[in-house]
C-alpha cells in the first residue's frame, strides 16, 4: 500500500476533516510602509513551487483520468482520442475478469487487513510496557516496512515456492502435504496477503503505540486498583482510548488494499495474477489492460471505478465508526 | 504505588512475544542473505542450508551481469536524492507560509492539500503517462523525479512542526529589522525547521527508493531504478533463485543501511506523524 502510506503519518483524526490547528494564531499583517516590498504578494511566492507541481502532477492527472475514461485511447497512439461515451465502462462490466479482480481485491483485502491490524494492536499493547531495549524492538519491527514491495514479493515468492520453498518444507516436516501456493485460489490469496501483513504489521503497531501513549497512565492505575485483569484493562481502557487511531488505520489500510499491485504482480511475475486470474487484483487488472493490452481508456475507467470504490469504503468506514460511537455514548 | 509500576513492566511473556515478532520480521531478510550466498543446487537439497554460504560475491557478480542492477542502484540514488532534496525544500517553503504567513485563500488551499492526501496517486497514472509521452520523457529519470516531488504529506508535516516550534516573536523581530521574507526564511525558518526537515527527508528517501508502480510504467530496463530492475529480475528470465536473491539483497541493502544508522529517527518520525494534527 505504498501510495497511501504518506497518509498514515498525518493524523489519526477523521479523514478529510480540516486539521485542528488551521486556526492557529497568525502574526499581524506587516505594516504597509515596508520599503516598497509587495508584502501582500510575497506569501504566495512560498507556495508557487509546491502548487505548480501539485497542479501538473497531482490534480491534472486525476481529473483527466475521468476524461480519458470516456475515450478510446491506445498505448501505441497516446495522442489520438476517439469518443466512446460510457463504452469503456460497459465493456468493463461485461468482462468476467473484472468481476474476478473485484472479488479478489475484496478477499485479499480482508485477508491482509484484518490480521495485520489485529496483530499490530496486540504488538502495540506489548510494546507499551516498560521494556529493556525498546528502541531495538521498535526498529526491528519496522524492518519489513523498509523493505520494498518488489523485494518483499520476490523473497516471499521463494519462501512459498512449490518444491523448494521453505514453507512447504516446514509443512512437510510436520507431516502436511505441500500446498500449491501458486495455483490454489485460497492458498495463493493467503500467500499474497501474507506479504502485505509482513510489511505493514510493525508499522501499524508503531502508529497504535503512538496512540496508546496518549492514554493517561492513571486510567490503568485506577483499573488496577479496581482489580481489573490485564485483558479487561485492554478491553475497557486501551480500546476506547485508541478508537480514533483504529478508525484511521482501517481507512488507510482499506485504501492500500484497494490498489494492491506490486505483491500480486511479482508473486509469479505475470500481469494476469495467476493462471486463472486467481489472485489478480483491480490494480493489477488496470495495469494489464493499460500496459499489457494497450487499452489506456479502459485502464482509466478501471482507475475511476477504484476511486469510487475507495470513496464508498471510506464513507462506510466513517459511518460505522460514528454509529458505534453514538451507540456507546448512549449507553 | 510500586505494585502498579511493576505491573506495567514487561514480563517474560511480553519479551517472548516481542522476540517472536522480531524473528518473523527479520527472518525473510536473513533468508535472503542465506539464499544469496549459496548456489541454486544447495538451496534445492533435501535439507536446505540455514547459514550463509561462501558464494555471495559470485552471485552479486552474476546479477550485476544479468540484470542492470549496478545502473539501477545509481539511478535510484539520483532519483531518490533529487526527490528528497526537492520535496524537503518545497514542503518547508509551503509549510512555512501555511504556518506563519497570512494571505487570502490560506484555509481553502491547506484544506485542498490535506484532502488530496486521501487520494491514491496510482489513480492518476494514465494521464500522467500520456503527459510524459508527449514530453518525450519516457525512460528518462525526470519522469519519475518531478511527479515524486509532490508531497502533500510533506507540506502538512512541515506546517505542523513550524506552527509549534517557530515563535512568532522571532519573525516579528526580523520584520522590524527590515528583513525580507526570503531572508527570514533562510536565516530563521530553516535553522529552526532542520530537525523536522531531516525526518521528512528520511521518510521521503525511503518512500522514493521503494516506489514501484509509477517507475515501472515510466521507465524500462534501459534506464531502470532498483525496483524496475527487481521487477525484471522477477519477470521470469532469470531462473537462478540465488541470483534473484542476490539482486534483491543488493537493491535492499542501501535502505537497510540508512535504516540501521538512523532507525531511531525514522521510528520517531512515524510515531510523531501519527499523533500530530
Amino acid at each position: 500500500m505504498p501510495s497511501a502510506e504518506p497518509l498514515a503519518r498525518t493524523s489519526p483524526k477523521a479523514p478529510g476533516a480540516p486539521p485542528a490547528s488551521l486556526t492557529a494564531p497568525v502574526p499581524p499583517e506587516p505594516s504597509p510602509r515596508r520599503r516598497g516590498r509587495p508584502a501582500a504578494l510575497s506569501p504566495y511566492a512560498f507556495l508557487v513551487p509546491f502548487f505548480t507541481l501539485f497542479a501538473a502532477f497531482g490534480i491534472f492527472p486525476l481529473l483527466y483520468t475521468a476524461y480519458v475514461s470516456l475515450y478510446r485511447a491506445e498505448l501505441q497512439t497516446p495522442g489520438e482520442l476517439e469518443w466512446r461515451g460510457l463504452g469503456n465502462y460497459t465493456a468493463l462490466f461485461a468482462d468476467p475478469f473484472f468481476w474476478t479482480a473485484l472479488r479478489n481485491t475484496f478477499t485479499i483485502g480482508v485477508l491482509s487487513t484484518v490480521p495485520q491490524l489485529l496483530m499490530a494492536l496486540g504488538l502495540a499493547h506489548v510494546l507499551n510496557y516498560r521494556l529493556r531495549g525498546r528502541t531495538f524492538f521498535r526498529t526491528a519491527l519496522l524492518l519489513p516496512y523498509a523493505t520494498s514491495v518488489a523485494a518483499a514479493s520476490l523473497i516471499f515468492a521463494q519462501l512459498f515456492g512449490h518444491d523448494f520453498g521453505l514453507i512447504n518444507r516446514l509443512l512437510d516436516l510436520v507431516g502436511v502435504h505441500p500446498v500449491d501456493w501458486q495455483n490454489g485460489t485460497v492458498a495463493s490469496q493467503i500467500a499474497v496477503s501474507s506479504i502485505v501483513v509482513w510489511r505493514w504489521t510493525g508499522y501499524n503497531a508503531l502508529i497504535y503505540l503512538a496512540g496508546l501513549q496518549t492514554i493517561p497512565a492513571e486510567l490503568y492505575e485506577a483499573a488496577e486498583v479496581d482489580g481489573a485483569s490485564r485483558w479487561r484493562q485492554f478491553l475497557h481502557v486501551t480500546l476506547p482510548g485508541l478508537r480514533p487511531t483504529i478508525v484511521f488505520t482501517s481507512v488507510v489500510s482499506t485504501i492500500g488494499a484497494t490498489q494492491l499491485f506490486g505483491e500480486p504482480l511479482l508473486f509469479e511475475g505475470s500481469v494476469s495474477g495467476g493462471i486463472s486470474h486467481q489472485y489478480q487484483t483491480l490494480g493489477l487488472y488496470m495495469y494489464e489492460q493499460g500496459w499489457g493490452f494497450f487499452h489506456l481508456g479502459r485502464a482509466a475507467a478501471i482507475a475511476w471505478v477504484m476511486f469510487l470504490l475507495i470513496a464508498v469504503l471510506v464513507g462506510a468506514n466513517a459511518w460505522l465508526a460514528r454509529r458505534r460511537y453514538r451507540k456507546e455514548a448512549g449507553q | 504505588m510500586s505494585a502498579t509500576v511493576t505491573a506495567r513492566r514487561g514480563g517474560r511473556l511480553t519479551y517472548a512475544v516481542l522476540v517472536c515478532a522480531v524473528l518473523v520480521s527479520a527472518f525473510p531478510l536473513y533468508w535472503t542473505l542465506v539464499a544469496a550466498s549459496r548456489s541454486n543446487a544447495e538451496l534445492a537439497r533435501p535439507l536446505p542450508a540455514l547459514l550463509p554460504g561462501p558464494r555471495l560475491l559470485d552471485n552479486f557478480r552474476s546479477v550485476l551481469d544479468e540484470a542492470a542492477i549496478g545502473k539501477a542502484l545509481l539511478n535510484s540514488l539520483v532519483v531518490s536524492g533529487s526527490i528528497t532534496a526537492g520535496t524537503v525544500l518545497c514542503s518547508t517553503l509551503a509549510g512555512f507560509a501555511f504556518a506563519k504567513l497570512r494571505f487570502r485563500g490560506r484555509g481553502a488551499l491547506l484544506a485542498a492539500v490535506v484532502a488530496s492526501m486521501m487520494i491514491p496517486p496510482q489513480l492518476g497514472v494514465i494521464p500522467l503517462f500520456m503527459l510524459i509521452v508527449k514530453l518525450h520523457w519516457v525512460n528518462q529519470l525526470q519522469a519519475v523525479v518531478l511527479p515524486g516531488l509532490v508531497s502533500a504529506f510533506g507540506v502538512f508535516f512541515m506546517r505542523q512542526f513550524l506552527v509549534q516550534s517557530l515563535p512568532d516573536e522571532l519573525i516579528e523581530a526580523a520584520r522590524v529589522d527590515g528583513a525580507s521574507h526570503a531572508r527570514i526564511f533562510w536565516s530563521i525558518v530553516v535553522p529552526i525547521a532542520r530537525p523536522a526537515m531531516a525526518v521528512l527527508g528520511l521518510l521521503t528517501f525511503m518512500t522514493a527508493w521503494n516506489d514501484f508502480f509509477w517507475p515501472i510504467v515510466a521507465l524500462s530496463s534501459q534506464e531502470p531504478t532498483v525496483q524496475v530492475a527487481l521487477r525484471q529480475l522477477g519477470g521470469g528470465y532469470v531462473h537462478d533463485q540465488s541470483v534473484i536473491m542476490a539482486g534483491t539483497l543488493l537493491g535492499t541493502l542501501p535502505v537497510l543501511l540508512v535504516f540501521g544508522l538512523l532507525g531511531r529517527q525514522i521510528v520517531g518520525g512515524i510515531m510523531q506523524g501519527a499523533v500530530k494534527g
